[in-house]
């Protein structure tokens, strides 16, 4: 039914501890499978607790789909950082990224749910944000 | 348990219905939602879940919806399908339900 697929959207989780990024990425794939490309990324540059834009702009590059991509943040600057990432982008991808005002965990697990199902970007996204509904 | 008061209908037109009890361990929980929603979306047809025969009814393609039905152990899960895989979609949930979504 959903054996690996590339062509399913893409999920990010971004998160200043990338001991949370990793844990979040490993209940998607518990709980989800391997149908959507997942990537995570967390930490600053010093290996302290943070963001950096490399390193999203990287998960963002490793979790990409034609379908688009999905990013799950924490806090501020994992966010605002986010932000600027997706400014990075090449204009063409730009616009087929998206951060979700989800939970990151939670949000993750549920925006993988959604995307395993070959749903589009806009309904991972509305999925995720389910939680603050 | 299976097709207990399944409506049949011959076309699809007519919702068909039926019931399962929730065997594993921890209901309706979040891993089991995935897995409900992961096979409902699978079918075109329209699947939604209640813990009564009258509803209210919960959209079994939305894992956050499904997730906030809570349903324990020892609940009996409702279905409503409606569509034209109505019947492979409704056997699917059901199969899924009685295998405790291949939990113990």
């Amino acid at each position: 039914m959903n054996s690996s697929n590339a062509r399913n959207v893409g999920i990010v989780i971004v998160s200043h501890s990338p001991k949370i990024a990793e844990g979040a990425a490993d209940m998607v794939r518990q709980m989800v499978g391997n149908a959507v490309p997942l990537a995570w990324t967390g930490g600053d540059v010093d290996g302290g607790l943070g963001t950096n834009v490399a390193g999203i702009l990287e998960a963002i590059e490793t979790a990409w789909s034609p379908a688009g991509v999905a990013v799950l943040v924490d806090l501020g600057g994992a966010e605002t950082n986010s932000e600027m990432a997706v400014e990075m982008l090449p204009e063409d991808r730009r616009a087929r990224v998206v951060i979700c005002n989800a939970p990151v965990v939670e949000g993750a697990v549920i925006a993988a749910t959604e995307s395993s199902g070959g749903s589009p970007l806009a309904a991972v996204k509305r999925s995720a944000e389910e939680f603050y509904a | 348990m299976h097709d207990a008061h399944a409506s049949r209908a011959g076309e699809t037109s007519v919702p068909l219905a039926a019931s399962a009890v929730l065997v594993n361990k921890v209901g309706l929980h979040a891993r089991p939602s995935v897995k409900l929603t992961q096979c409902a979306k699978g079918f075109a047809a329209k699947i939604e879940l209640a813990l009564a025969a009258d509803g209210p009814w919960t959209d079994a393609k939305s894992p956050v919806k499904v997730m906030r039905v809570k349903a324990p152990q020892g609940a009996t899960l409702h279905f409503r399908v409606a569509g034209p895989d109505g019947e492979a979609a409704l056997a699917a949930m059901l199969a899924l339900v009685h295998d405790g979504f291949g939990e113990a």
